[in-house]
């Protein structure tokens, strides 16, 4: 099963949480101090684990991961 | 395994019960709770909650249904008032009895008193949800605020008041701001940052006395220095929330002493979250952690062990503080650093970091994201501190 990963920029602060737990899956924007999400809108099996971390890791509770 | 009881109703705990259910525990589960509200978030206290209106039903860390659907009974206002390990119960403040078979602690922190202050309640601290909504409620422009302690929350609280127009004087102890963590040039850009932003800082400032009066207080420095102030805020740290454990014959020590898979002494009893005094196997050190990621992280960590999972808790501590426009990440130690390395310095970005005995230990990045990302890989991988200063080295060219 592949999944989507979604950032809600209005919560989103910039924590960079995320780039930390899944590298492969965010980087931050350096204008807009938000997340950015890499790789398009679907991510294979092997970055679920990073994605769940990066939503738990999330404090701001800005990242929705949703199967597809 | 069939009755686990949390004692410590907020980060650490509530991941704990998570994972919990997570890794198939289907037993009665408790969650203890001194406080009123469920479970709630605490860095935005110090941010969000005194820069904007925010209910707090926003800082919840989980829906109100969450602990129904995933069978977490909750005792609200209800404190753990001692443990008995020998029964394995633990005793509440309304004298109720909870049986357990497996025991998470994860009551956290408890502000550190400001002795001068004698208690007094207009003196305000900032740890809980009704202390930001107490605080809040006395912001208006024009206002004097002193604040006493130049830690990191500290800092905020200055950093939030002075966006809403108050005047600021922060009185710090140390020679520059959080000169408890950092010593030298960051404590010294965040004076710089707070002074280009009308904020008074007042280094190596002890406080001999505060007195109140009906038009609010006068704050008396150990230097003959009187200061008028509207409203008074303490951020002199934190300690470990711990009493209730004296009598359990558990082992103290700056919090409580665990195993590095974040055991305790006794028997069937886990930790986690702000109260571990833990051996972290990357820095070869003992330690006590404050920050919001490793409550999330020894949360989990502490549920699989208590299962039976018997990796230690290795990791690189993460800690982020906003203030003003401004965004500080640091990854890593800075406890016994002996090289400081500044990448880069102005007045909106900031890199450093830290070595110890030839390894790299910490980072701070003020703007740089991805640097910060790059440095927890390195010092997770003990990178020797030549290798790293190199490596930035040629970045840079
Ligand atoms: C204002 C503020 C701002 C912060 N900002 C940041 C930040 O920007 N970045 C960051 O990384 N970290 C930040 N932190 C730190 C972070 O919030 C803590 O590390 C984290 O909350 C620790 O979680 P914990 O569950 O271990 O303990 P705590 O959050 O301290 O919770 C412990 C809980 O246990 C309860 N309790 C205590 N004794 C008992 C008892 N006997 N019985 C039952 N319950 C009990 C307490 O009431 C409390 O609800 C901030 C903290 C504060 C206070
Ligand atoms: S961790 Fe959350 S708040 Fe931080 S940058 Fe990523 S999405 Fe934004």
């Amino acid at each position: 099963m592949a999944f989507k990963v979604t950032v809600d920029l209005d919560l989103c602060q910039g924590y960079a949480n995320c780039l930390i737990e899944a590298p492969a899956l965010f980087d931050i924007d350096d204008d807009t101090n938000k997340a950015i999400i890499l790789g398009g809108d679907e991510h294979d099996e092997a970055l679920r684990n990073q994605a769940d971390a990066s939503v738990r890791g999330c404090p701001a509770r800005a990242i929705v991961v949703e199967d597809l | 395994m069939d009755r686990i009881v949390v004692v410590g109703g907020s980060l650490a705990g509530v991941n704990a019960a998570e994972a919990l259910r997570e890794h198939g525990f289907n037993g009665e589960l408790t969650l203890v709770s001194a406080e009123e509200s469920l479970p709630y978030d605490r860095p935005p206290l110090s941010k969000q909650m005194l820069l904007e209106d925010m209910a707090p039903e926003k800082l919840l860390l989980k829906p109100t249904d969450w602990y129904e659907q995933n069978g977490v009974t909750v005792a609200l206002a209800n404190p753990a008032r001692r443990l008995d390990s020998a029964t394995q119960r633990v005793v509440l403040a309304d004298d109720s009895e909870l049986e357990y078979d497996g025991l998470v602690l994860a009551t956290g922190s408890s502000v550190r008193e400001l002795s001068v202050a004698h208690g007094d309640p207009r003196l305000h601290v900032l740890h809980s949800m009704e202390d930001a909504v107490r605080l809040r409620a006395e912001f208006a422009p024009g206002k004097h605020l002193v604040l006493v302690g130049g830690g990191f929350i500290g800092l905020e609280v200055a950093a939030a008041a002075r966006a809403q127009g108050l005047d600021v004087t922060v009185i710090a102890r140390g020679p520059a701001p959080l000169s408890r963590v950092f010593v030298g040039d960051v404590g010294q850009w965040y004076q710089g940052l707070h002074e280009r932003n009308g904020v008074d800082v007042r280094c190596g400032s002890a406080l001999e006395a505060i007195e109140w009066g009906v038009d609010g207080a006068v704050v008396t420095l150990k230097n003959g220095n009187v200061i008028k102030a509207d409203i008074v805020v303490a951020g002199v740290g934190s300690t470990p929330a711990v009493e209730w454990l004296a009598n359990s014959g558990i082992e103290l020590s700056n919090g409580v002493a665990c195993t590095p898979d974040l055991k305790t002494s006794l028997p069937n009893v886990v930790a986690a979250g702000d109260i571990v005094n833990w051996r972290n196997p990357i820095f070869g050190e003992q330690m006590r952690v404050e920050h919001w990621t490793n409550a999330v992280d020894q949360g989990r960590h502490a549920a699989s062990t208590l299962l039976g999972n018997r990796d230690p808790f290795a990791s690189v501590p993460y800690f982020w503080t906003d203030q003003f426009d401004t965004k500080m990440r640091f990854v890593g130690r800075t406890t016994g650093a002996d090289q400081t390395n500044i990448e880069t310095m102005t007045d909106d970005k900031l890199v450093a970091t830290f070595g110890r005995d030839g390894v790299l230990i910490g980072a701070v990045c003020i703007g740089s994201p991805r640097q910060l990302a790059k440095y927890k890989v390195a010092i997770q991988n003990r990178t020797p501190w030549d290798e790293a200063v190199e490596a930035s080295l040629t970045a840079a060219r």
